[in-house]
């Protein structure tokens, strides 16, 4: 049985391998520039999907509000890229808004290892902070949906707000070198993307590891019954803090890739709508499925792409039927769907859940449509 | 000074009657049947347009019409969200209940969907619409009365919306080179609604300087909260209601049709905030925009406030209404000014979305001090 195990997870760890290693040296001959930075890009947002699908999917916790995590990623390593320049100078925009000395916190971000490690853990520790508020408590469901949405409008506006610290709503933008090396480079670009590939695998690792164990198995008894949980000696709140502060630097991970590779950083990505539209990735793709949080971004990205192509308007339409046919028809997912359907393929692991939900459960509801009530 | 002070917490307390409009509808259906109804904002707008489209009516008329025609939006934009409100409940959320976070994504949906509607709304849209619902449900009806769908059920369902939606798309496309089917109603641009002229005066009381149509939201919001209070107090349908927030299962099992309980609170709710988008439409321009803007409040609102409690509501309404435009105005900062270090962190928050930000700080503290709202629901079986 141990062995079967064993083999399984190398039969896996060759297709992550097979997977990243066809993204890192055939997409590139195959696609142009543009499209590979673009097929780039949504890697990099497929990454926050994995960090949103391990807090939503297997902990059951809806946070709305991963575009601040995002974006705090962005900021930090845009911050860096922006102090490229001779010492004593400041970054274009504060000239402009009349600052003359860089402001303190801007300081650190002289160092690249500082910048890497901000990324991480300033997110990271936002997360935490903001759910050791919140979960302390014992808030959650629409609860903690509602705070993390109240948050991203905060954050909007104090990024939005503060012109001569952030450059306000026009966000940094302008990048010129990184290591000597011009970053809108072709070369440079095609080293960010593969970066994105590595992470995206790692990250892909390290969510599964964390799913696949008892921490795991503790997430999904958590979503399906906290209480008990709570009564068999367990501590949630910790675990909660923890995995959301895990969710959170991951988003800041991603953000910092897909800051690299667009060229700029603004508040428009903390925007209630990009947050809320990072749970429909994973909702599409399929959540409490790690892949499905990769494939749903992915095709999500690529339809916005697509309609929004030809015709701009539609989009809007399309996205919000997206968000209602997924909720009510396909409320598993792409990855869920399939699963359901036997296919050998996909049927391999069995999705772990502990017991259904009185409301949830077939039978009761039933009983319900039967009674008229 | 003092005259200052008097006239920012008027100010405040006017913005913060229109958020308890809004967040009345909001508490009610969050209390009854445990639904976030993203939507809300959007419902808000919708009444702010309806007033829009009443008030051009009645310019049309002209004279004592166009006098009084906020009256008659109000009964309009109430009605009209009400619908609007009913048929989200009976298509949408009712397949949800027990669902929260998927509900709110539905709702989510919902309230783009409605957004890019104002937006690009025309009669080929409004036609395209009709066409389809009758294709599509009246299809489904003939189908479902004849008793022959069973196993093939979904087979059926898939081969009906493609051939409705084919036919609404080629109607479509044989009416789009017309000006008269294709020219938007509203459009991108914010609409402004011009008040008539009796509340566009305002009376000076002791210095203090009071516009009509900020007095006369207060007293519709005193009107509207009364209002609620008898429905549910005092009429049969409200003791349903209240018998449903408290117990659902027990409720369904004496006989109360929580089905149509659920539809009736829900219609209710909405068209408080449709009442709620007529009295922002007093307030400034209104664009698709309009509902965005005071959802994350209102929901404050409802947080703070504690769920299934009208004294909460209003209590955190008035006070986050009135904490946000103290400080954003910085009046608070002002007043404050003799203790420096507090004044000059209050200057840092003094614009409209900084207090925004001290606002939700204010917030996440007063919850670890409170975590169930002002006014937290008591008894063994509460479990937020």
């Amino acid at each position: 049985m141990k062995k079967k195990g064993g083999q399984l997870i190398l039969i896996e760890v060759g297709v992550v391998i097979a997977i990243a290693l066809i993204l890192i040296l055939i997409m590139p001959a195959m696609l142009s520039a543009f499209r590979l930075n673009l097929l780039g890009r949504f890697l990099s947002l497929a990454i926050v999907g994995l960090g949103l699908d391990l807090i939503w999917g297997y902990t059951g916790l809806l946070s709305l509000g991963h575009g601040i995590f995002f974006s705090l990623g962005g900021y930090a390593i845009a911050m860096y890229l922006k102090l490229q320049i001779p010492s004593g100078e400041l970054p274009d925009f504060m000239e402009l808004y009349g600052v003359t000395e860089l402001p303190w916190f801007w300081q650190p971000f002289y160092s690249f290892p500082v910048a890497t490690v901000a990324v991480v853990l300033i997110p990271g520790l936002l997360a935490g902070l903001l759910g050791y508020l919140v979960f302390r408590n014992r808030l959650k469901g629409v609860y903690f949906s509602i705070l993390t949405q109240a948050a991203v409008i905060i954050f909007f506006n104090f990024f939005n707000g503060q012109q001569q610290l952030f450059n306000g709503t026009n966000g940094l933008t302008g990048f010129r070198t990184l290591f000597g090396a011009n970053v809108s480079d072709t070369q440079t670009q095609f080293i960010f993307y593969t970066l994105t590939v590595i992470f995206l695998a790692a990250t892909y690792g390290i969510c599964r590891w964390l799913t696949s164990g008892r921490f795991g198995r503790l997430l999904i008894a958590i979503r399906d019954d906290e209480s008990r949980v709570r009564f068999s000696g367990y501590n949630p709140t910790e675990f909660k803090v923890l995995v959301f502060a895990v969710s959170g630097a991951i988003a800041g991970i991603a953000g910092a890739f897909y800051t690299l590779q667009s060229g700029s950083v603004s508040p428009r990505s903390m925007d209630i709508a990009f947050s809320i539209e990072m749970v429909i990735w994973v909702a599409v793709g399929g959540r409490a499925t790690l892949t499905g949080a990769i494939v749903g971004t992915l095709l999500v990205n690529y339809a916005r792409t697509f309609l929004s192509e030809q015709f701009a308007e539609i989009w809007l339409f399309f996205q919000g039927a997206l968000f209602l046919i997924v909720v009510t028809v396909l409320p598993d997912g792409i990855m869920g769907w399939l699963k359901n359907q036997k296919m050998p393929l996909f049927n391999r692991r069995q999705q772990i859940a502990t017991y259904p939900t009185l409301e949830e459960d077939p039978e009761v509801q039933n009983e319900r449509q039967n009674l008229g009530n | 000074m003092l005259t200052g002070f008097l006239e920012a917490l008027f100010n405040g307390i006017s913005i913060g009657a229109v958020l308890l409009i809004a967040a009345l509808g909001l508490a009610i259906i969050f209390g009854l049947m445990g639904v976030i109804n993203m939507a809300h904002g959007e419902l808000m707008m919708f009444g702010a347009y309806t007033t829009f489209v009443v008030q051009n009516a009645c310019k049309e008329l002209g004279g004592v019409w166009f006098e009084f025609y906020i009256f008659l939006a109000l009964i309009a934009a109430f009605l009209f969200t009400a619908v609007v409100g009913l048929i989200l409940e009976r298509g949408v959320i009712r397949y949800l209940y027990g669902r929260p976070l998927e509900t709110l994504l539905a709702t989510w949906g919902v309230s783009l969907i409605f957004q890019q509607f104002v937006r690009s709304v025309n009669w080929l849209l409004v036609i395209g619409i009709f066409l389809f619902c009758l294709l599509f449900f009246g299809g489904l009806k003939i189908l479902n009365s004849r008793n022959i769908l069973g196993k093939i059920r979904n087979w059926v369902v898939a081969v009906l919306l493609l051939l409705s939606l084919g036919m609404t798309i080629g109607t479509g496309n044989l009416l789009s080179n017309r000006q008269v089917v294709t020219q938007p109603w509203f459009g991108a641009q914010n609409v402004d609604v011009t008040a008539p002229n009796w509340l566009q005066e305002g009376i000076s009381l002791g210095g203090v300087q009071l516009p009509f149509a900020r007095l006369f939201i207060i007293a519709l919001t005193i009107v509207c909260v009364a209002g609620i209070y008898l429905f549910l107090q005092r009429s049969n349908w409200g003791l349903r209601i209240r018998a449903v927030t408290q117990n659902r299962s027990m409720s369904a099992c004496l006989g109360i049709p929580t089905q149509r309980v659920d539809a009736i609170t829900f219609a209710l709710g909405s068209g408080l905030a449709g009442v709620a988008g007529c009295a922002i439409s007093l307030l400034g321009s209104v664009g698709p925009n309009t509902g965005q803007n005071y959802i994350i409040d209102t929901f404050m609102v409802v947080v703070v406030g504690g769920v299934g409690n009208l004294a909460g509501t209003i209590l955190a309404a008035l006070g986050i209404g009135t904490a946000n435009f103290l400080i954003g105005s910085g009046t608070l900062a002002f007043l404050l000014s003799p203790i420096q270090p507090l004044a000059d962190l209050l200057n840092f928050f003094a614009t409209t979305s900084m207090a925004k930000v001290l606002v939700f700080a204010l917030i996440i503290v007063f919850l670890q001090w409170k975590p169930g709202g002002i006014f937290p629901q008591k008894g063994r079986t509460v479990d937020i």
